[in-house]
């Protein structure tokens, strides 16, 4: 296993400017990420999984510790790209503009961008929609754009905060499905936050149980062996769901102890 | 245009036409004097004689001579010399506008100093510019440039502002994510977010435009629909006002239309 990032000894506080206080969002956190792996962040809401996306994006900095890559970005390199629960599509391009728009930060020529383009759009079977506004595609649509957009960048690390939180129940499981086969064809890093417990079976190979606030990490379950495809009615998956629904109810407890005494 | 399509526009413009004949009912059974309102044939006529009213040294060449008696008219000089100021000043509210509302927006410093400046010029009444900037710029095109593009200015300034504030946080974070440098952004994800605010901006200041313009022509101008409204109506050459009044009419009528159109080819990725 090849080790692609490691977070050593990261912490953020917040400092709300409004109120004059400051907010503990993560405390020590010591994670590596491996090369190719699908990680799952999983805790409580409030916990500071989104600050460590941030983080990892370098969107905003630590208050102390480090994360290091092991790879240097450059101007033709990206480490992260994010995939946001909101989208966060251009409205003003149509899709292939969208997905070609890192190639473009890039100074690929516009035909060779609009061929790498091309190729992500098939893969997240968008084909047949490149000149479609954000506007007139479905929810589902949207965040395949999203993650096509994400992949033209070539990054080590697509993170992904709550991409699928907002669709359907029916849509939700497609795109879990798909999103397992391009992960497993492009060997691409995924770091994953999640609120459902399904989900982080279904999908990761290593779960990061994160406790409420300030955010630490708890455990780490490995689950790299469970075969794919998976399914939560299985044996093995019931048991880590079982495990994972115990953990969190004790954290959001926890939680909501704590805020009963203050 | 289809014969459908016609039909349709006609339609809609109906009670204009309604309204035109009444106007002319209320001149043929002299329910109005004529003193206060020519019949709206005697307008129309009026407006024809201006139209074909250009004096031109001849050449010979009938249709030549026709083109050129056409652009020396009174209702084609005057429409070009108002449009002219029009253009101007609002192209040049436009440029500086757009350029300082988002440079407000994106730079704190600027903000700081441009935002108190941008406020107390807003309640100004505009008009009450115009004599100042007659005294400092003369009866010529440039005092009405001014005067124009000063109370276009601040609209626009404030809706780019408003637009550039207002963009999506994750756009900005996403294009950030993807390696996309300050000046960029700005051009590629600020600009083309803030374009909707930005474009109804420019809207009002068109109205506005046309205020001004008619306004400052004629408080003091040597040309234009707004001197000309002006000077008839000093002469009492009523029929001749009103087919200035007509003709300004028209021209902002259609300058919101072709803007609207534009702004809808522009914005069509808005639509649902
Ligand atoms: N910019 C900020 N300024 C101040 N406090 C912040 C800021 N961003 C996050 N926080 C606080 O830090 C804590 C962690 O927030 P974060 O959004 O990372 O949680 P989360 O785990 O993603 O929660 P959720 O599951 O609800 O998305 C929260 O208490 C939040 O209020
Ligand atoms: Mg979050």
């Amino acid at each position: 296993m090849e080790n692609i990032c490691a977070i050593r000894n990261l912490t953020k506080v917040f400092f709300v400017e409004r109120t004059g206080e400051y907010v503990h969002a993560l405390d020590r956190i010591d994670l590596d990420l491996n090369r190719s792996e699908f990680l799952i962040l999983l805790g409580p809401s409030g916990c500071g999984k989104s600050t460590l996306l941030f983080m990892l994006s370098g969107l905003d900095h630590p208050t102390s510790g480090e994360i290091t890559f092991t790879e240097k970005s450059h101007d033709n390199k990206r480490l992260t790209c994010t995939v946001f629960q909101e989208y966060a599509l251009f409205p003003w391009r149509t899709v292939i503009d969208n997905v070609a728009f890192g190639p473009e930060m890039r100074r690929v020529r516009k035909r060779a961008r609009y061929r790498e383009a091309e190729r992500y759009i098939e893969l997240v079977n968008l084909t047949g929609f490149e000149t479609r506004f954000p506007n007139e595609l479905s929810g589902g649509m949207r965040q395949r754009v999203a993650l096509a957009r994400a992949l033209a960048n070539d990054p080590e690390v697509i993170l992904f905060d709550e991409p699928l939180a907002a669709l359907d129940a029916q849509t939700r499981r497609v795109l879990q499905t798909e999103l397992v086969s391009i992960w497993s064809k492009t060997k691409k890093t995924f770091v994953y936050v999640t609120h459902s417990l399904e989900e982080a079976v279904l999908l990761g190979e290593r779960i990061v149980l994160m406790s409420s606030r300030p955010g630490r990490v708890k455990e780490i379950i490995d689950i790299a062996d469970i075969p794919r495809p998976r399914s939560t009615t299985n044996e093995r998956e019931v048991k880590v769901l079982a495990m994972l629904a115990e953990h969190i109810a004790a954290e959001v407890d926890k939680s909501m102890r704590r805020e009963r005494e203050l | 245009m289809t014969v459908r399509s016609t039909i349709v526009v006609l339609w809609r413009y109906a009670p204009i036409f309604i309204l035109l004949a009444a106007w002319q009912m209320a001149s043929e059974l002299k329910f109005v004097p004529d003193s206060l309102l020519p019949s709206f044939f005697d307008v129309v006529h009026r407006w024809l004689e201006f139209l074909a009213d250009g004096e031109i040294a001849k050449s010979g060449t009938f249709l030549w001579d026709a083109v050129r008696s056409f652009f020396a008219s009174t209702v084609v000089t005057n429409t070009a010399a108002s449009m002219w100021r029009g253009m101007v000043g609002l192209g040049l509210s436009i440029i500086l506008g757009v350029t300082l509302g988002i440079a407000m927006a994106w730079f704190q410093k600027l903000r700081d100093f441009f935002e108190p400046i941008v406020m107390i010029s807003y309640p100004i009444p505009k008009p009450a510019l115009i004599p100042i900037f007659i005294i400092w710029l003369g009866l010529g095109h440039i005092s009405k440039i001014a005067v124009i593009f000063a109370g276009c200015l601040i609209p626009i300034v404030i809706s780019a502002f408003n637009g550039a504030r207002g963009v999506d946080r994750y756009l900005i974070w996403s294009a950030r994510n993807m390696g996309t440098r300050e000046g960029k952004l700005l051009w590629r994800v600020v600009v083309p977010a803030s374009l909707p605010d930005i474009l109804s901006g420019i809207r009002m200041a068109l109205a506005i435009s046309f205020i001004l313009l008619v306004s400052s022509e004629m408080l003091a101008a040597k040309s234009g629909l707004g001197f000309l409204i002006f000077f008839l109506g000093e002469s009492g050459e009523y029929a001749g006002m009103f087919a200035a009044v007509l003709t300004i009419t028209l021209l902002g009528f259609f300058a919101d239309r072709a803007y609207l159109t534009i702004m809808r080819r522009i914005l069509i990725w808005r639509e649902e």
